[in-house]
């Protein structure tokens, strides 16, 4: 253990990007996890007397037109844009990454099928895809993540199909055989494993995209409804205030958004590096 | 004496890595006359490539020449700057590599990468390029050079490759050429006619050649002298014919003794004691054969990988699968392993037919655990996410049902012991282990389960020869201490005559030839046997003696 800890120790030293990225990262979470205890007035609460205040000592980031906190309320949103990213990541990496894999093992008609299924779906414009199946299944937080998570599915596919494939004539898939496992074992428990690093790159510039994808759909007005404290629904509402100068209602959540979105696609080059048995001396 | 043309003085160079500065060249002295041929033989971490790659400023940026100079035509290039560089790469010195195809760029066709290689040392227009293109094609003896002017690399051979780029090194005539490996990854034959090429083309052009090679053999045939490099230094430098008579240092011994040679016995290679005779008993009448195989076809989409090969071994014997790549061999050993399925023929193993079971259902059948595999590649044939102990309890796990975890471990520990693998390496990673420690870790897991079948698919080819020796040692040892029967697949014809009994050649997925081993390499019926023997490269004093 101490190992991996030094590993990943040499890691970031060698990679002061990756780790201002990790500690962005490990930031939201932080943030994600501790919302009620670290915002300092309710998100929702309105308190119309000082709506439209620029920032302050006692606002951070202003108020916004309901006199609500936007500082809290960037606090708060970041739980729910980390929590959809999350989860439909999670989703699309646990059933693109099996569904790929077999792909690549197994090959012939499976992978021809499933190859044309994920390239009609890459023919599509992917955010307006997320729009129609949010509009088609009801407008609800499952049903964002669900398709975001669909969405994101082909690229998992591909990907693990890719690196799979170029493992399966390796010495130790055969010899696995030759031990007595199974080609499910051979899949689930050699070759997975073995792409997890790669995979892990995925993830991590996927989470960005993931958050990006949350934000817009919310943005727009799918999924999460006011007064939700969200930074897609933030942005929304704010922008109808930014020609008469309440620049902040827009800006905060937006560099909110922007931040979390850099931070996860930093962190993906040195994720490799450190999930990488290689590298590990 | 005339003036040198190369000189390499004290060459220390240091390579920079996470566990610090590592002194990969220490202290390397070389010199070369002009049209002077010098091999430079040594195993993997010896430095030889490193030096290479300095002289031809190839080094990347990890590395740093801390001492020493490099001199050619007398003139110092340790540091030359980029503008010298350019004039002297190509037309004063060129090089060419291992993995040829490699080397060349996929998407453009050989005679447009050779004219660039001259239109960038001379003016030419581009069908003078060419022209001379088509004449450097010829001189490398590429057949139809007209219609292979407009091939891509994919459309050509490994030797044709390798061909293809010893013309553009020798396409601005430059008075150095190094090879690097050139005919490693190639076949004996083609070994033979594209090293054959090589010494005609520099004799002929008056070039000095640096020859890198592993292969004792191939310095010996091509170079009038060799210098050994061992952990970076050169131990010992001499005309090709003294170096390998009366060898001086103990490195140099150690590896002329580990080499395989035309007579050479597995209890040559290494120094120690006998092994015990050998004890194979008679098979009981009544009892079956240990494999039967009969008509074994394989076919893949357009080709016939293996056609109609049947063969038969007994209990505890040794059988060798020689042939070129292509040959087959190495898929009649994934069919008998039932990895994959077979066209048709039948395999009987112990008197039970075997090939009725699909490949992929095979892991279920009882005899799954007495069929057993060792791969070529040992870096290839670990799971990167096992340590050695888990690479070796995976078959127990998945075949034997031990009754604790301790069971496990002391079955595991013996199979270690008895691949000489210590116990403190069982817990690393297969990075964290040498070549052999690795193919010892894929022996120990082949044999782990008890196996009565051992299919051995080049188990050496990856490793140097030294350790080559050991390995062979410890397999002849097992086989006739367990009891085992051996496939055992191989390119080197050598290694199959000391490891094998019976030996069958294989050339385009038939068999050519087969019968005891020493009497097939003694007096070879087929015209194939004896070219594929002759191609051997040799160092063996009688021989040598006959063509100095």
């Amino acid at each position: 253990m101490s190992g991996t800890l030094r590993h990943v120790g040499w890691v970031l030293r060698g990679n002061p990007v990756t780790a201002a990225a990790a500690v962005g990262a490990s930031l939201l979470l932080f943030i994600a996890f501790f919302a009620p205890w670290l915002a300092p007035y309710d998100p929702i609460a309105s308190n119309v007397p000082i709506a439209l205040q620029p920032p302050s000592a006692a606002h951070w980031a202003g108020t916004d037109q309901l006199g609500r906190d936007v500082f809290s309320r960037i606090l708060y949103g970041t739980r729910v844009d980390l929590a959809i990213a999350f989860s439909a990541v999670s989703l699309s990496f646990v059933i693109g990454a099996v569904v790929g894999s077999f792909c690549g093992y197994v090959g012939g008609t499976l992978d021809r099928v499933v190859g044309r299924l994920v390239d009609v779906l890459m023919a599509f414009p992917l955010f307006v895809l997320a729009m129609a199946l949010v509009a088609a299944l009801g407008n609800s937080i499952e049903n964002i993540i669900i398709a975001t998570a669909f969405i994101n599915l082909p690229f998992y596919i591909r990907f693990a199909r890719a690196e799979v494939n170029v493992r399966r004539n390796l010495g130790w898939v055969e010899a696995a055989r030759a031990s007595g496992d199974s080609d499910i074992s051979v899949v689930l428990r050699f070759l997975l494993p073995n792409i997890l690093p790669a995979m892990a790159v995925q993830i991590s510039l996927n989470l960005g995209w993931a958050i990006l994808n949350a934000a817009g759909l919310s943005f727009i007005g799918l999924g999460i409804t006011p007064p939700t404290a969200e930074w897609g629904i933030m942005v929304a509402e704010g922008a109808r205030f930014i020609t008469s100068g309440h620049w902040w209602l827009v800006a905060f959540p937006g560099l909110a958004l922007m931040l979390a979105v850099l931070c996860f696609n930093l962190l993906g080059d040195g994720l490799r590096d450190i999930l990488d048995p290689r590298m590990r001396t | 004496m005339s003036a040198p043309l190369l000189e390499v003085d004290d060459l220390h160079i240091r390579f920079s890595t996470r566990r610090g500065m590592v002194e990969a060249v220490r202290g390397v002295s070389l010199h070369l006359a002009p049209g002077e041929t010098l091999g430079v033989v040594g195993e993997s971490g010896s430095g030889k490539s490193v030096t290479a790659y300095a002289v031809t400023h190839l080094l990347d940026r990890a590395s740093e020449i801390t001492a020493g100079s490099i001199r050619f035509r007398g003139r110092d290039i340790t540091r030359a700057g980029r503008h010298e560089l350019r004039e002297l790469r190509g037309s004063a010195m060129s090089m060419i590599f291992q993995n040829p195809r490699g080397a060349l760029n996929p998407i453009r066709t050989v005679g447009a990468q050779i004219a660039d290689v001259l239109r960038a040392h001379n003016r030419l227009s581009s069908s003078e390029a060419r022209a001379r293109a088509l004449d450097l094609l010829r001189a490398v003896l590429i057949r139809d050079p007209q219609g292979n002017l407009e091939a891509y690399p994919h459309e050509l051979s490994g030797g044709m490759c390798q061909r293809v780029m010893i013309a553009m090194a020798i396409a601005c005539e430059p008075a150095l050429m190094i090879a690097d490996e050139p005919t490693t990854g190639l076949d004996v034959t083609t070994q033979k006619t594209v090293m054959d090429l090589l010494a005609r083309i520099t004799a002929e052009r008056g070039m000095a050649m640096i020859l890198i090679t592993h292969d004792l053999g191939l310095a010996a045939q091509y170079c009038r002298r060799v210098a050994v490099m061992e952990q970076g230094k050169v131990v010992e430098q001499g005309e090709a014919v003294q170096l390998f008579q009366a060898p001086v240092h103990p490195y140099t011994r150690r590896l002329i003794a580990a080499s395989p040679t035309r007579d050479s016995t597995v209890a040559d290679l290494v120094e120690g004691d006998s092994p015990p005779p050998p004890v194979r008993r008679p098979r009981a009448p009544g009892t079956p054969l240990l494999l039967e195989v009969q008509g074994l076809r394989k076919d893949y989409a357009r080709t016939r990988a293996v056609d109609n090969v049947s063969f038969t071994l007994e209990p505890g014997e040794s059988l060798g699968l020689v042939g070129e790549s292509g040959s087959g061999k190495s898929t009649i050993s994934r069919l008998i392993c039932r990895l994959i399925d077979q066209s048709a023929g039948e395999i009987i193993f112990d008197g039970q037919s075997i090939s009725g079971t699909p490949a992929r259902d095979f892991h279920r059948a009882p005899q799954r655990r007495d069929i057993q595999i060792v791969f070529q590649d040992p870096t290839d044939s670990l799971n990167p996410r096992f340590s050695a102990f888990d690479s070796i309890a995976h078959p127990l796990r998945r075949l034997d049902r031990l009754p604790s975890e301790a069971a496990l471990r002391a079955r595991v520990e013996e199979c270690a012991e008895r691949c000489g693998l210590p116990q403190d390496l069982l817990d690393r990673f297969p990075h964290q282990l040498s070549g052999g420690q690795k193919a010892r870790v894929g022996i120990a897991r082949a044999i782990a389960t008890r196996p009565r079948l051992l299919v051995l698919d080049e188990p050496t080819a990856a490793l140097d020869v030294s350790v080559q020796a050991v390995i062979l040692k410890l397999l002849d040892d097992l086989r006739r201490e367990e009891g085992l029967g051996y496939l055992f697949v191989s390119h080197d014809l050598n290694v199959v005559r000391m490891m094998c009994e019976r030996t069958i050649v294989l050339r385009v997925g038939r068999i050519v030839e087969q019968g005891p081993s020493a009497a097939l390499f003694a007096a070879p019926q087929a015209t194939y046997t004896r070219e594929l023997l002759a191609a051997i490269p040799h160092f063996d004093p009688e021989a040598m003696r006959e063509t100095a």
